[in-house]
C-alpha cells in the first residue's frame, strides 16, 4: 500500500508541473501582453506596469514566484483586467458556488446511478433492467450543454416551477435544475458501468462455486460480486469529477450561478491570463489530488493491484 | 474493406493446405460485417448516420439562402416570420439576426462532423502507432512512454484547450489541434495492451525467426491485427469529439462567425428560447442527438462485430 501512495504521488507531482509549465509557457507565448490596448502606452508607463507585476524579470523566475507565492502563500497573484482584484478573491467568491452544485451532481450521480445499474444487473431482461438501459442510452446523448436549455425549456417557460438561472444562496430552487443537467450524462454512464460490470462477475466462476455451496443470492451478490463488480466504477469517478468540473463552465454561462465557470469563461475571453492561470492550477490540482484518492481506493479494493 | 488482403486472419487451422481443399477462408472482416448486419439496431443507425452526413455535405444545394445573407423581410420580426416555412424558403426557419437556419445547420453540421471523424483519424494514427511501438518495444522505452501517457492523460485537456484557444485565436483548426494534442492517449494505452497479447503469436515468431526488422513488424504484422480494436475504439470516441467541440462552441470560444458548429448553433438557440423561436433550438438539438444516437449503436453494434466476446 505504502508502496502504491508513493508510486501515485510520484505520477502527481510531475502532472501538477507539466500543468504548470504548459499553461506558463502558454501565457506568454500569447501574442500581445496583458497590457496591450488599443491605444498604445508610454513605453515608460509600460515598463513601469510590467515591474509591478514582475513581468520584467526572466520568464523562469516568474514561474518560480509564481509557485512559490501558491504554496507558501496561497496566493495566485492580481489579476491583470481587474486591478482592484486578485485572483484569490475571485477564487473565495465563484469556489463555494461551484463547490455547492458541483458536490450535489457527484452525490445525485453515484447514489442514482449506481444502485440503478446494480439493480438492472441483478434482474436482467425485466422491465427494471430496460428502464435502466433506456435511461443510460437515452442520457448518454444529452450532456449538459443540451440538458441545461431543455430544463430551462421546460421547467421554466412552460411550466414556470424552477428558476432557470441566478444563484440566490443556494436556495435548493435555484439548485435543482443545475444539478439535474451537470448530473444526467454521468448517471447514465455509472448506470451503464455498474450494470454491464456486475453482469460480468455474476458470470464469473467464482459466483458459480458460491452459488453451487449453497450461499443464499444475497450473500453471494453483497459478499462476493458487489466489491469487484465496483472497480471499473470507481475508475470512473476521476474523468466524472474533471467533467463536473469543466461542466461548470456550461452551468454558469447558461444559469448565471456565478461559479468558477464564469469567471474562468470571462477571463478565457477578456485574455486576463492571470485568473485563468490561477483557475486552471487550482483546479488541476484539484483533479489531481482526487485521482490520486480514486487510485488508493482502487488499491484498497483490489487486492491484484500491486506495484 | 476487402483492401485490408495482407491483413487477413486466415484461419489457417480450417485451411486443409494437404488434401488441397477449395475452403475459403472468411477474413475477419467479413465476418465482423456479416455480425454487425445482425445487429438491426446498428444498421439502422449506420444509415441514418450516413444521411446526416449527406445532409451535411450536399444539403446547402437545396438552400435557398446562404448562411451570412440576412433577410430583411424578416430581421426583427424573426417570431412573426421567420418561423420554418417551405413558402418563404427557411426550411427550418430563421435565426435571430435573420439568416437562414437550415443553411446554418448545414454548415454547422458539417464542422461538428468532421471534427469527429478528424479528431478520430489524428488519436487513431498517432495512438496506435505510439501503442504499438511502447508495448512491442517493452522494457525501458515502454516505461518511458507510458509514463508519458499517465502524466498527460490526467490533465484536465479541456483547460488546455481553452488556454490553447485563448492564446492561439479562436479557431476551428485550433480546436483540431488541441484535440489531436490529447486524444491519442487512451487509444495509445489500448493498442499496446493489445500489442503485448500479440507480440507473442506464433505469426510474429516467425517474422523475427525470418529477420523481419523490427519496425517492419509492428507496421505489417501488428498494427493491422490492431486494427479491429482500434475501430471500435475509435467509433466510440468520435461522439466525445463532437461533444467537446461542441461545449467550446457552446462557451463561444471554438467556431467563429459566420461559421457555425451543433455547438455554437444550440447556444444561439438557447439564447433566444425566450421570446418563443424554439425551433432555432429544436433543429441543432435534433441532429445533435440524433448524431449521437446514431454513433452510440454503432459503437455498440461495431464491438460486437470485431469483439465476438459473448457478452
Amino acid at each position: 500500500m505504502l508502496n502504491l501512495i508513493v508510486r501515485r504521488v510520484g505520477i502527481a507531482i510531475p502532472t501538477l508541473l507539466t500543468i504548470l509549465v504548459i499553461s506558463f509557457l502558454l501565457m506568454h507565448a500569447a501574442p500581445g501582453g496583458p497590457f496591450t490596448s488599443e491605444k498604445p502606452l508610454p513605453p515608460q508607463v509600460l515598463a513601469n506596469i510590467e515591474a509591478k507585476y514582475g513581468l520584467d524579470q526572466p520568464i523562469y523566475k516568474q514561474m518560480i514566484n509564481y509557485t512559490f507565492g501558491i504554496l507558501t502563500e496561497f496566493d495566485f497573484g492580481p489579476s491583470f483586467k481587474y486591478k482592484d482584484r486578485t485572483v484569490n478573491e475571485i477564487i473565495a467568491q465563484g469556489f463555494p458556488v461551484t463547490i455547492t452544485y458541483g458536490f450535489w451532481s457527484f452525490i445525485i450521480a453515484v447514489a442514482v446511478g449506481i444502485p440503478l445499474g446494480l439493480f438492472a444487473a441483478l434482474r436482467q431482461n425485466t422491465k427494471t433492467d430496460y428502464f435502466a438501459v433506456s435511461f443510460s442510452i437515452t442520457a448518454s446523448v444529452l450532456p449538459n450543454f443540451v440538458m441545461a436549455p431543455l430544463l430551462i425549456l421546460v421547467f421554466t417557460l412552460w411550466l414556470g416551477l424552477l428558476p432557470g438561472g441566478g444563484w440566490n444562496d443556494g436556495s435548493w430552487q435555484n439548485l435543482v435544475l443545475p444539478v439535474i443537467a451537470l448530473s444526467t450524462s454521468y448517471t447514465a454512464e455509472l448506470t451503464r458501468l455498474s450494470r454491464a460490470s456486475l453482469l460480468e462477475v455474476l458470470r464469473s466462476n467464482y459466483i458459480r462455486t458460491a452459488r453451487a455451496k449453497g450461499l443464499p443470492e444475497r450473500i453471494v451478490v453483497l459478499r462476493h460480486a458487489l466489491k469487484p463488480a465496483m472497480l471499473p466504477v470507481i475508475t470512473y469517478l476521476g474523468p466524472m469529477f474533471v467533467g463536473l468540473i469543466t461542466g461548470s463552465f456550461i452551468i454558469d454561462s447558461i444559469f448565471s450561478t456565478g461559479g468558477m465557470g464564469y469567471f474562468f469563461i470571462n477571463s478565457a475571453l477578456n485574455r486576463d491570463y492571470s485568473v485563468m492561470l490561477g483557475i486552471t492550477l487550482l483546479f488541476g490540482g484539484l483533479v489531481v489530488l482526487f485521482n490520486l484518492f480514486v487510485d488508493l481506493a482502487y488499491g484498497w479494493l483490489d487486492p491484484q493491484i500491486r506495484y | 474493406m476487402l483492401k485490408f488482403k495482407g491483413t487477413r486472419f486466415l484461419a489457417v487451422d480450417d485451411l486443409d493446405i494437404a488434401s488441397g481443399d477449395e475452403m475459403k477462408g472468411r477474413s475477419l472482416w467479413v465476418d465482423a460485417r456479416i455480425r454487425y448486419a445482425k445487429n438491426k439496431m446498428a444498421v439502422i443507425c449506420l444509415f441514418l448516420l450516413g444521411l446526416i452526413c449527406l445532409f451535411s455535405i450536399f444539403g446547402n444545394v437545396f438552400a435557398a439562402y446562404t448562411i451570412e445573407e440576412i433577410d430583411w423581410s424578416v430581421l426583427g420580426m424573426t417570431y412573426e416570420k421567420g418561423y420554418p416555412s417551405f413558402a418563404t424558403g427557411h426550411y427550418f426557419g430563421t435565426d435571430e439576426m435573420g439568416r437562414d437556419l437550415y443553411a446554418r445547420v448545414v454548415q454547422g453540421s458539417r464542422i461538428s462532423l468532421a471534427v469527429g471523424f478528424i479528431g478520430a483519424f489524428i488519436s487513431t494514427f498517432v495512438g496506435t502507432i505510439y501503442g504499438a511501438i511502447s508495448g512491442y518495444v517493452g522494457g525501458r522505452l515502454d516505461g518511458v512512454m507510458m509514463r508519458i501517457v499517465d502524466i498527460l492523460i490526467t490533465i484536465p485537456f479541456m483547460f488546455v484547450l481553452i488556454l490553447l484557444l485563448v492564446v492561439f485565436g479562436r479557431s476551428i483548426l485550433m480546436i483540431f489541434v488541441g484535440i489531436a494534442l490529447f486524444s491519442w492517449l487512451g487509444m495509445a494505452r489500448v493498442a499496446r495492451g493489445q500489442t503485448m497479447t500479440l507480440k507473442n503469436k506464433e505469426y510474429i515468431e516467425a517474422a523475427r525467426a525470418m529477420g523481419v526488422s523490427q519496425l517492419k513488424i509492428i507496421i505489417r504484422h501488428i498494427v493491422p491485427n490492431l486494427l479491429g480494436i482500434v475501430i471500435v475504439y475509435g467509433s466510440l470516441m468520435i461522439p466525445g469529439f463532437i461533444i467537446a467541440e461542441s461545449f467550446i462552441s457552446f462557451l463561444g470560444l471554438g467556431v467563429q462567425e459566420p461559421n457555425t458548429s451543433w455547438g455554437a448553433l444550440i447556444s444561439e438557440g438557447a439564447g433566444t428560447m425566450t421570446y418563443g423561436t424554439i425551433w432555432q433550438l429544436a433543429f441543432p438539438l435534433f441532429f445533435f442527438t440524433v448524431t449521437m444516437f446514431c454513433f452510440y449503436f454503432i459503437g455498440d453494434g461495431l464491438r460486437d462485430a470485431f469483439d465476438p466476446k459473448d457478452r
